[in-house]
């Protein structure tokens, strides 16, 4: 029951956010601010595992080649579909919800706590709008950020295949062409652009209505974790079966 | 003025506000008082919309809120000062960018009409050094009259403190005390005011209500709260040994 009633809650948030929009002179400031916070100061972090587990797929997918018919540029196509399918989009999210999640919560929960909200509810300020408004205006440029995972990702995968001594170069790329589907980047960008909304709301909820002092701020950017991690899941299974099955 | 009207507040089960009734007036400071839980914050979330009493009306200077339309309320709040117990600065502004928040968002004023106001303001409050500090730069009592600074930037009607002293040792406290009481009659605004504070009711208070749990137990001046029988508010205002002391020199003196 008390899901429920917080899906309902979740919902009428989402509407309160759409409305009485703050000034646009005040939103771009925000909206940038959110940009630099959320997006940019994710790179580093974004760059650095997508490196690594796309090295990690590739040594991984050679070392599993045992049949000497299975042609060596598998390496590369398997590495192109784990890293554009599900690494970068998935995997990235649920690293940013705990990243960028953790932020959002405890920021908002923050100003709960310290009475920051109210100071802006009683001025007349849509609190919702001028909290949360920019933090989703600020992940539709999320993609951007799984683009650059996709390419370091399969960066990763042919340094580990070519300086590992697993294939040539001219392998990777050839597995890298080999049956591409161009509608899979489409589908990962529609999941990337899904998860940033719910990576910029549910921790903004969980924030945004949370009760009591510092230690209950803790325990709310943790729940917010675990529900955005398990709604991108459910999310990812969900669209992946509507738009690939 | 604001006319309170019966009003009734509860939540779940907990019926917090009974009826209470009370006419708070312009150019004075009304004093809340009352023990924990007697229901003064719900009051005064009430009183500042952030609540909505289930019977009753607040009548604001003839506009009813309960009437009035969504743009209304708003319009109404942006006449609204509010000072919080822990004065709820915004910690990733500095002083100024806190002060000149509300004239951002609510007015079309230009960047130099808009640094003067705030200039004024902070001068008013005598901070006119602490333009560029964050909140978490400055004492607790600076943070009192930065919150005070917002909240009247805007020229309020109406000034709501919710236990302003709280927290400041009692020179700082007595400072705080005046400059609301000073700014109340300069700008001619309702004050009202949320306290335990004692030495508040004693310094500043021109109309007094005292809440006991939920309903309105008295109201009076702070010459009538020494004199009154009421044994709940005898009882509460002379908790302290000072106050004990006080009200036997004034017994004494009148017999």
């Amino acid at each position: 029951m008390n899901y429920l009633a917080s899906v309902g809650s979740y919902a009428i948030m989402i509407r309160e956010v759409f409305k009485k929009p703050t000034k646009w002179r005040i939103m771009k400031t925000l909206i940038l601010k959110e940009i630099d916070e959320l997006i940019f100061s994710s790179l580093g972090i974004i760059i650095f595992i997508s490196f690594f587990i796309g090295a990690v797929v590739a040594i991984q997918t050679a070392l599993n080649l045992t049949n000497p018919l299975i042609p060596r540029n598998l390496i590369g196509f398997a590495t192109r579909q784990s890293v554009i399918l599900e690494f970068a989009p998935t995997f990235v999210s649920i690293i940013m919800a705990g990243k960028v999640g953790s932020y959002i919560t405890s920021s908002i929960g923050t100003m709960r706590v310290t009475e920051q909200i109210d100071a802006l509810e009683v001025m007349g300020v849509n609190s919702l709008n001028y909290l949360v408004f920019p933090k989703i205006i600020a992940m539709l440029f999320y993609p951007f950020a799984i683009a650059i995972s996709m390419y370091v990702g399969i960066f990763g995968g042919w340094m580990a295949g070519v300086l590992g001594g697993f294939l040539t170069s001219t392998d990777f790329v050839t597995g890298l062409q080999t049956d591409f589907v161009p509608f899979h980047i489409a589908y990962a960008f529609i999941k990337t652009l899904l998860f940033a909304f719910i990576i910029a709301t549910i921790p903004s909820f969980h924030g945004f209505y949370m009760k009591g002092g510092a230690l209950e701020v803790g325990k709310a950017s943790t729940t917010a974790f675990v529900w955005t991690s398990v709604v991108i899941i459910i999310l990812n299974y969900i669209l992946t079966q509507l738009l690939l099955g | 003025m604001i006319d309170v009207q019966d009003i009734h507040k509860s939540f779940g089960d907990a019926h917090i506000l009974k009826g209470i009734s009370t006419k708070l007036e312009k150019g004075k400071t009304n004093l809340i008082i009352g023990q924990s839980g007697s229901g003064k914050t719900v009051f005064l979330k009430c009183l500042l919309g952030l609540f909505s009493p289930e019977e009753g009306n607040i009548v604001y200077d003839g506009k009813k809120y309960a009437d009035l339309s969504d743009n209304e309320k708003r319009e109404l709040r942006q006449e609204m000062g509010m000072v919080f117990q822990g004065s709820a600065l915004f910690d990733s502004m500095t002083v100024e960018g806190n002060v000149m928040f509300p004239l951002e968002m609510f007015t079309k004023q230009s960047k130099t009409e808009m640094q003067d106001r705030v200039n004024a303001v902070l001068k008013r409050v005598n901070l006119i050094d602490a333009h560029h500090k964050f909140p978490s730069e400055i004492s607790g009592g600076m943070q009192k009259r930065v919150a005070i600074a917002r909240a009247i930037v805007m020229n309020p009607k109406y000034l709501f403190c919710d236990e302003p002293n709280s927290g400041l040792d009692p020179k700082t406290a007595i400072l705080i005390d005046n400059l609301i009481k000073e700014i109340t009659e300069e700008y001619n605004i309702t004050t009202v005011i949320n306290t335990h504070d004692m030495n508040s009711v004693m310094q500043i208070g021109e109309k007094i209500i005292f809440l006991k749990d939920g309903y309105k137990e008295w109201e009076g001046t702070k010459n009538e709260i020494f004199k009154t029988d009421n044994e709940a508010v005898t009882n509460f205002v002379y908790s302290s040994d000072l106050f004990k002391k006080v009200r036997q020199m004034y017994i004494e003196e009148r017999n």
